[in-house]
Protein backbone atom coordinates (compact mmCIF):
# COMPACT_ATOMS: atom_id res chain seq x y z
CA UNK A 1 0.00 0.00 0.00
CA UNK A 2 2.86 2.34 0.83
CA UNK A 3 4.20 1.95 -2.67
CA UNK A 4 0.87 2.97 -4.18
CA UNK A 5 0.62 5.97 -1.82
CA UNK A 6 4.09 7.04 -2.85
CA UNK A 7 3.35 6.64 -6.52
CA UNK A 8 0.24 8.76 -6.27
CA UNK A 9 2.09 11.38 -4.23
CA UNK A 10 0.38 14.59 -3.33
CA UNK A 11 -2.10 14.31 -6.18
CA UNK A 12 -4.54 12.11 -4.28
CA UNK A 13 -4.89 14.84 -1.62
CA UNK A 14 -4.96 17.52 -4.28
CA UNK A 15 -7.94 15.82 -5.91
CA UNK A 16 -9.85 15.91 -2.62
CA UNK A 17 -9.00 19.55 -2.12
CA UNK A 18 -10.08 20.46 -5.65
CA UNK A 19 -13.43 18.76 -5.23
CA UNK A 20 -13.82 20.59 -1.90
CA UNK A 21 -13.14 23.89 -3.65
CA UNK A 22 -15.69 22.99 -6.32
CA UNK A 23 -18.24 22.42 -3.57
CA UNK A 24 -17.57 25.87 -2.13
CA UNK A 25 -17.93 27.49 -5.55
CA UNK A 26 -21.16 25.53 -6.17
CA UNK A 27 -22.41 26.89 -2.85
CA UNK A 28 -21.64 30.43 -4.00
CA UNK A 29 -23.45 29.91 -7.30
CA UNK A 30 -26.46 28.34 -5.56
CA UNK A 31 -26.73 31.33 -3.22
CA UNK A 32 -26.33 33.99 -5.90
CA UNK A 33 -29.77 35.42 -5.04
CA UNK A 34 -29.71 34.99 -1.25
CA UNK A 35 -29.68 38.30 0.65
CA UNK A 36 -26.66 38.86 2.94
CA UNK A 37 -24.85 35.75 1.64
CA UNK A 38 -21.07 36.17 1.67
CA UNK A 39 -19.14 34.33 -1.05
CA UNK A 40 -16.28 32.12 0.14
CA UNK A 41 -13.27 30.48 -1.43
CA UNK A 42 -10.20 28.55 -0.30
CA UNK A 43 -6.61 29.46 -0.95
CA UNK A 44 -5.54 26.22 -2.62
CA UNK A 45 -1.80 26.68 -2.21
CA UNK A 46 -1.79 27.47 1.52
CA UNK A 47 -4.25 24.70 2.37
CA UNK A 48 -2.30 22.08 0.42
CA UNK A 49 0.90 23.19 2.15
CA UNK A 50 -0.78 22.99 5.53
CA UNK A 51 -2.21 19.54 4.74
CA UNK A 52 1.26 18.29 3.87
CA UNK A 53 2.78 19.73 7.02
CA UNK A 54 0.08 18.61 9.41
CA UNK A 55 0.38 14.97 8.32
CA UNK A 56 2.24 12.99 10.97
CA UNK A 57 5.61 11.69 9.89
CA UNK A 58 6.15 8.00 10.54
CA UNK A 59 9.70 7.21 11.65
CA UNK A 60 9.32 3.44 11.86
CA UNK A 61 7.70 0.84 9.66
CA UNK A 62 5.57 -0.24 12.61
CA UNK A 63 3.95 3.19 12.97
CA UNK A 64 0.49 3.46 11.62
CA UNK A 65 -0.13 6.39 9.29
CA UNK A 66 -2.68 8.93 10.53
CA UNK A 67 -5.71 9.37 8.32
CA UNK A 68 -6.06 12.83 6.78
CA UNK A 69 -8.66 15.19 8.10
CA UNK A 70 -11.52 15.41 5.69
CA UNK A 71 -12.12 19.13 6.16
CA UNK A 72 -8.85 21.04 5.91
CA UNK A 73 -10.64 24.34 6.59
CA UNK A 74 -9.01 27.52 5.38
CA UNK A 75 -12.17 29.06 3.93
CA UNK A 76 -11.93 32.78 3.37
CA UNK A 77 -14.48 35.40 2.41
CA UNK A 78 -14.18 36.82 -1.04
CA UNK A 79 -13.81 40.58 -1.42
CA UNK A 80 -16.27 41.70 -4.11
CA UNK A 81 -15.28 44.06 -6.91
CA UNK A 82 -18.60 45.89 -6.62
CA UNK A 83 -20.74 46.03 -3.50
CA UNK A 84 -24.35 45.03 -4.00
CA UNK A 85 -27.50 46.49 -2.49
CA UNK A 86 -28.69 43.42 -0.57
CA UNK A 87 -25.35 42.56 1.06
CA UNK A 88 -24.72 39.59 -1.22
CA UNK A 89 -21.09 39.31 -2.37
CA UNK A 90 -21.54 36.65 -5.06
CA UNK A 91 -20.47 37.94 -8.46
CA UNK A 92 -21.77 35.43 -10.95
CA UNK A 93 -19.17 36.00 -13.67
CA UNK A 94 -16.31 35.69 -11.21
CA UNK A 95 -17.80 32.49 -9.82
CA UNK A 96 -18.34 31.04 -13.28
CA UNK A 97 -14.76 31.81 -14.26
CA UNK A 98 -13.40 30.24 -11.06
CA UNK A 99 -15.65 27.20 -11.46
CA UNK A 100 -14.38 26.67 -15.00
CA UNK A 101 -10.82 27.06 -13.80
CA UNK A 102 -11.21 24.58 -10.95
CA UNK A 103 -12.92 22.11 -13.29
CA UNK A 104 -9.86 22.29 -15.57
CA UNK A 105 -7.55 21.92 -12.55
CA UNK A 106 -9.49 18.85 -11.43
CA UNK A 107 -9.13 17.30 -14.87
CA UNK A 108 -5.40 18.04 -14.87
CA UNK A 109 -4.98 16.30 -11.51
CA UNK A 110 -7.11 13.44 -12.80
CA UNK A 111 -4.88 13.07 -15.87
CA UNK A 112 -1.78 12.85 -13.68
CA UNK A 113 -3.45 10.28 -11.44
CA UNK A 114 -4.59 8.34 -14.48
CA UNK A 115 -1.05 8.06 -15.82
CA UNK A 116 0.28 7.06 -12.37
CA UNK A 117 -2.37 4.36 -12.03
CA UNK A 118 -1.64 2.99 -15.48
CA UNK A 119 2.07 3.00 -14.56
CA UNK A 120 1.39 0.91 -11.47
CA UNK A 121 -0.82 -1.39 -13.47
CA UNK A 122 1.91 -1.93 -16.06
CA UNK A 123 4.46 -2.59 -13.32
CA UNK A 124 2.19 -5.18 -11.72
CA UNK A 125 1.42 -6.89 -15.00
CA UNK A 126 5.08 -6.95 -15.96
CA UNK A 127 4.81 -6.42 -19.68
CA UNK B 1 -16.46 12.79 -1.10
CA UNK B 2 -17.38 16.34 -1.85
CA UNK B 3 -18.54 15.91 -5.42
CA UNK B 4 -21.84 14.28 -4.52
CA UNK B 5 -22.68 17.13 -2.16
CA UNK B 6 -22.47 19.51 -5.13
CA UNK B 7 -25.49 17.76 -6.64
CA UNK B 8 -27.48 18.45 -3.47
CA UNK B 9 -26.41 22.09 -3.33
CA UNK B 10 -27.14 22.78 -6.99
CA UNK B 11 -30.38 20.77 -6.70
CA UNK B 12 -31.63 22.89 -3.82
CA UNK B 13 -30.86 26.00 -5.87
CA UNK B 14 -32.76 24.57 -8.86
CA UNK B 15 -35.72 23.95 -6.58
CA UNK B 16 -35.59 27.48 -5.14
CA UNK B 17 -35.36 29.09 -8.57
CA UNK B 18 -38.31 26.99 -9.77
CA UNK B 19 -40.39 28.29 -6.87
CA UNK B 20 -39.34 31.83 -7.75
CA UNK B 21 -40.37 31.23 -11.36
CA UNK B 22 -43.70 29.84 -10.07
CA UNK B 23 -44.47 32.97 -8.06
CA UNK B 24 -43.61 35.10 -11.10
CA UNK B 25 -45.99 33.06 -13.24
CA UNK B 26 -48.68 33.43 -10.60
CA UNK B 27 -48.11 37.19 -10.42
CA UNK B 28 -48.34 37.55 -14.19
CA UNK B 29 -51.45 35.37 -14.38
CA UNK B 30 -53.18 37.48 -11.73
CA UNK B 31 -52.06 40.85 -13.09
CA UNK B 32 -55.47 41.51 -14.64
CA UNK B 33 -57.64 40.64 -11.66
CA UNK B 34 -59.91 43.32 -10.17
CA UNK B 35 -61.85 43.33 -6.90
CA UNK B 36 -64.36 45.56 -5.17
CA UNK B 37 -62.42 45.87 -1.90
CA UNK B 38 -58.93 47.24 -1.41
CA UNK B 39 -57.80 44.59 1.09
CA UNK B 40 -58.95 41.77 -1.23
CA UNK B 41 -56.92 42.98 -4.22
CA UNK B 42 -54.18 40.65 -5.46
CA UNK B 43 -50.71 41.56 -4.24
CA UNK B 44 -47.60 40.43 -6.10
CA UNK B 45 -45.66 37.70 -4.28
CA UNK B 46 -41.91 37.80 -3.68
CA UNK B 47 -39.75 34.87 -2.58
CA UNK B 48 -37.00 35.34 0.02
CA UNK B 49 -34.03 32.95 -0.19
CA UNK B 50 -31.95 31.74 2.72
CA UNK B 51 -28.80 29.65 2.95
CA UNK B 52 -29.21 26.19 4.52
CA UNK B 53 -26.69 26.26 7.35
CA UNK B 54 -25.24 23.09 8.80
CA UNK B 55 -26.40 23.93 12.35
CA UNK B 56 -29.94 24.87 11.33
CA UNK B 57 -30.68 21.93 9.06
CA UNK B 58 -34.15 20.46 9.20
CA UNK B 59 -34.39 16.65 9.16
CA UNK B 60 -35.34 16.52 5.47
CA UNK B 61 -32.39 18.77 4.58
CA UNK B 62 -29.61 16.37 5.59
CA UNK B 63 -26.68 16.70 3.19
CA UNK B 64 -27.98 19.94 1.72
CA UNK B 65 -25.79 22.24 3.84
CA UNK B 66 -24.64 25.25 1.85
CA UNK B 67 -27.62 25.04 -0.48
CA UNK B 68 -30.56 27.40 -0.54
CA UNK B 69 -34.18 27.22 0.58
CA UNK B 70 -37.21 29.49 0.39
CA UNK B 71 -37.48 31.17 3.77
CA UNK B 72 -40.75 32.98 3.18
CA UNK B 73 -42.98 34.40 0.48
CA UNK B 74 -43.86 38.05 1.05
CA UNK B 75 -46.51 40.34 -0.44
CA UNK B 76 -45.22 43.22 -2.52
CA UNK B 77 -45.77 46.39 -0.42
CA UNK B 78 -46.33 48.71 -3.39
CA UNK B 79 -49.72 50.47 -3.29
CA UNK B 80 -52.91 49.10 -4.88
CA UNK B 81 -54.25 51.22 -7.73
CA UNK B 82 -57.96 51.98 -7.94
CA UNK B 83 -59.86 52.79 -11.09
CA UNK B 84 -63.25 54.36 -11.63
CA UNK B 85 -65.38 51.82 -13.50
CA UNK B 86 -69.02 52.25 -12.48
CA UNK B 87 -70.24 49.72 -15.04
CA UNK B 88 -68.07 46.91 -13.68
CA UNK B 89 -70.15 44.41 -11.66
CA UNK B 90 -67.29 44.22 -9.13
CA UNK B 91 -67.30 47.98 -8.48
CA UNK B 92 -67.89 49.25 -4.91
CA UNK B 93 -70.58 51.79 -4.02
CA UNK B 94 -68.47 54.71 -5.29
CA UNK B 95 -67.88 52.97 -8.63
CA UNK B 96 -64.25 52.00 -8.03
CA UNK B 97 -62.51 48.70 -8.71
CA UNK B 98 -59.11 47.77 -7.21
CA UNK B 99 -56.36 46.42 -9.45
CA UNK B 100 -53.56 44.00 -8.62
CA UNK B 101 -50.24 45.73 -7.80
CA UNK B 102 -48.35 43.64 -10.36
CA UNK B 103 -45.83 45.43 -12.54
CA UNK B 104 -45.37 43.35 -15.71
CA UNK B 105 -41.92 44.79 -16.40
CA UNK B 106 -40.67 43.83 -12.92
CA UNK B 107 -42.08 40.34 -13.32
CA UNK B 108 -40.38 39.85 -16.69
CA UNK B 109 -37.05 40.94 -15.20
CA UNK B 110 -37.61 38.60 -12.25
CA UNK B 111 -38.38 35.75 -14.65
CA UNK B 112 -35.19 36.36 -16.66
CA UNK B 113 -33.09 36.51 -13.49
CA UNK B 114 -34.60 33.26 -12.20
CA UNK B 115 -34.04 31.53 -15.53
CA UNK B 116 -30.37 32.67 -15.72
CA UNK B 117 -29.70 31.45 -12.18
CA UNK B 118 -31.38 28.15 -13.05
CA UNK B 119 -29.14 27.74 -16.10
CA UNK B 120 -26.04 28.47 -14.03
CA UNK B 121 -26.90 25.70 -11.61
CA UNK B 122 -27.71 23.26 -14.43
CA UNK B 123 -24.22 23.99 -15.77
CA UNK B 124 -22.73 23.22 -12.35
CA UNK B 125 -24.55 19.87 -12.28
CA UNK B 126 -23.36 19.02 -15.81
CA UNK B 127 -19.71 19.84 -15.12
CA UNK B 128 -19.76 17.91 -11.85
CA UNK B 129 -21.34 14.90 -13.51
CA UNK B 130 -18.68 14.83 -16.23
CA UNK B 131 -15.91 15.02 -13.63
CA UNK B 132 -17.46 12.29 -11.54
CA UNK B 133 -17.67 10.04 -14.58
CA UNK B 134 -14.02 10.74 -15.46
CA UNK B 135 -12.98 9.91 -11.90
CA UNK B 136 -14.78 6.60 -12.16
CA UNK B 137 -13.01 5.96 -15.49
CA UNK B 138 -9.62 5.87 -13.70
CA UNK B 139 -10.37 2.46 -12.24
CA UNK B 140 -11.44 1.09 -15.60
CA UNK B 141 -8.83 -0.52 -17.90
Amino acid sequence: MEMIDKALGVHAQALGLRSKRMEILARNIANADTPHFKAKDIDFKSVLKQTKESALNTTSNLHMPMPMEEDPGGEKFRIPFNASFDGNTVEMNVEQAKFGQVAADYQATLNILESRVSGIRRALRGD
Amino acid sequence: MALDRIFNIAGSALNAQTTRMNTTASNLANSGTVTGKENEAFRAKRTVFKTILEQQQKPHEQGFAGGVRIEKILDDPSPIRKMSEPNNPMADKDGYVYLANVNEMTEMVEMMAASRSYQNNVEVVNTTRQMLMRTIDIIKT
